[in-house]
């Protein structure tokens, strides 16, 4: 090594010429390759609402089908609304998760009012109608998500078309324990929630129960073992979601079917 | 321009006789984390090859202008880039997997075979030499972390590139899988199996006895 090198100019210059090499190529990379990016992203948020749902099968055309069977749609939590864009997106591209953290776009949750631990709830959410071959709703798809152990648990919620019997859940993204809750994303666990009853009887109040012992075949939950803070956070978020302060007001109106063909 | 026997050994040597793995002990890290699924394996396996492979080239062809107080930084800053390149691509083309193995991706940039061989070999030698020697790196590493992947799968879960082989038997079938292998430190077990076997057949790896 020659002793030029060890000059404080060529040392700069050095770095800051690879520096500046080094960018361009990884800028190049990041930016020339969103697109797929994206698209892969979208894909695979299709294939989760279809997994949710209970109609995803191995070897299926996830687009094709996500196209015919389901209808991405909007609705605004506040005044229930059903605006064709929100945050300038329309509603496939629309992200909740991205609008919950915009001001503009979400409300600030109190303290006694926030027990899933989201912090802010998006204004505009964003659902999945799934109808039947008569073009009945046959399941409708919700985003749901909560605070663990860790970290936000990233979920979606399928309702049978009584909006009150689960079809499915999928949590698909999560920073939980592997091997212990971890689990809320094995599909073994998952099937537990198959034909329970988010609400009581007359539809009130929030019955989903995620215990241990689980008594009530209705409501109850086995809870993951190990796993107590997990399963709480998933109660706390169901409680949450499906209360007045969320989802509730708005699966009431669909029911009446106000919103159904909006 | 170095003879083809040197080549080839700067090349192959790496498999068994000097494998980065079984022999320096480096890389140990992703080697127990992404070898439950060959797939995730082989994907993995690409990217630190290709890293490694070009690291050292482009670490070699301005290792004559690299001052020596800050080269440190300068191998690190092109092998970040690399990995950043490798992780953007594996997003827009391999997106399942990129989402598993997206955070073992990310530490190859402290993997110690990119470090290592961009020190020890890219620093001193031409770019041609370099980039042999980092495929050659690469493939001893993809070599013990496919062979590990392969047992791990195959008798972890009964299948190999998600494909059932071996019926398990909460399908209906015969085969009750090895629920450790399935576990990452099952991989520590599979590696030092490896590491006995090469040296058996290879005694001059033992280290002498102190």
């Amino acid at each position: 090594m020659s002793k030029k090198n060890e000059s404080l100019g060529k040392t700069v210059f050095v770095v800051v010429a690879l520096c500046l090499v080094c960018s361009i190529i990884v800028a190049g990379a990041a930016v020339g390759l969103k697109p797929l990016q994206q698209k892969n992203a979208a894909l695979d948020m299709q294939r989760n609402v279809l997994d949710a749902a209970g109609i995803l099968e191995p070897g299926m055309d996830v687009v094709e089908i996500f196209e015919q069977r389901v209808a991405t749609r909007l609705v605004n939590l506040n005044d229930f609304a059903t605006p064709e864009t929100a945050d300038g997106k329309n509603a496939t591209q629309y992200s909740p998760r991205m609008a919950a953290q915009d001001p503009d776009l979400s409300t600030n949750l109190s303290k006694s009012e926030d027990i899933a631990g989201i912090g802010r709830r998006e204004d505009v959410a964003q659902v999945y109608f799934i109808n039947n071959e008569q073009g009945e709703l046959q399941t409708l798809v919700v985003h749901i998500r909560g605070y663990g152990l860790w970290g936000t648990m990233y979920g979606l919620l399928a309702l049978d078309s009584d909006l009150n019997t689960i079809r499915g859940i999928n949590f698909y993204e999560h920073s939980e324990t592997p091997g212990l809750g971890g689990e809320i994303q094995n599909p073994r666990w998952a099937a537990n929630w198959e034909g329970k009853k988010v609400y009581g009887d007359q539809l009130e109040q929030v019955q989903i129960d995620v215990t241990k012992n689980a008594t009530d075949e209705a409501h109850d939950i086995d809870a993951l073992s190990g796993a107590t803070l997990t399963s709480n956070g998933v109660e706390n978020l169901m409680q949450y979601w499906f209360s007045d302060k969320a989802y509730g007001p708005m699966l009431d109106k669909i029911r009446k079917g106000e919103l159904n063909n909006g | 321009m170095a003879s083809s026997k040197e080549m080839k050994e700067v090349l192959f040597g790496p498999i068994f006789a000097n494998n980065p793995i079984a022999l320096q002990i480096l890389g140990i890290c992703s080697a127990l984390a992404v070898t439950s699924k060959m797939e995730n394996t082989l994907v993995m396996c690409i990217a630190l090859t290709f890293v490694v492979a070009f690291s050292n080239l482009f670490i070699s062809i301005i290792r004559n202008h690299i001052p020596s107080s800050v080269r440190i930084i300068v191998q690190m800053t092109i092998i970040a880039s690399l990995v950043i390149v490798v992780d953007q691509v594996l997003r827009a083309y391999a997106y399942s997997v990129a989402k598993e193995i997206s955070v073992f991706v990310a530490l190859i940039i402290t993997n110690c075979i990119v470090m290592g061989r961009a020190e020890a070999y890219a620093m001193k030698s031409p770019p041609f030499m370099s980039f042999l020697d980092g495929l050659g790196n690469g493939l001893g590493y993809s070599f013990v972390l496919l062979v590990v992947g392969f047992i791990r799968e195959l008798f972890g879960s009964g299948s190999l590139f998600g494909t059932q082989i071996l019926p398990v038997v909460s399908e209906g079938g015969w085969f009750q899988p090895v629920g450790l292998l399935v576990l990452p430190p099952s991989a520590f077990f599979i590696i030092g199996g490896i590491i006995w076997v090469l040296r058996t057949f290879r005694p001059e790896q033992v280290e002498p006895k102190e």
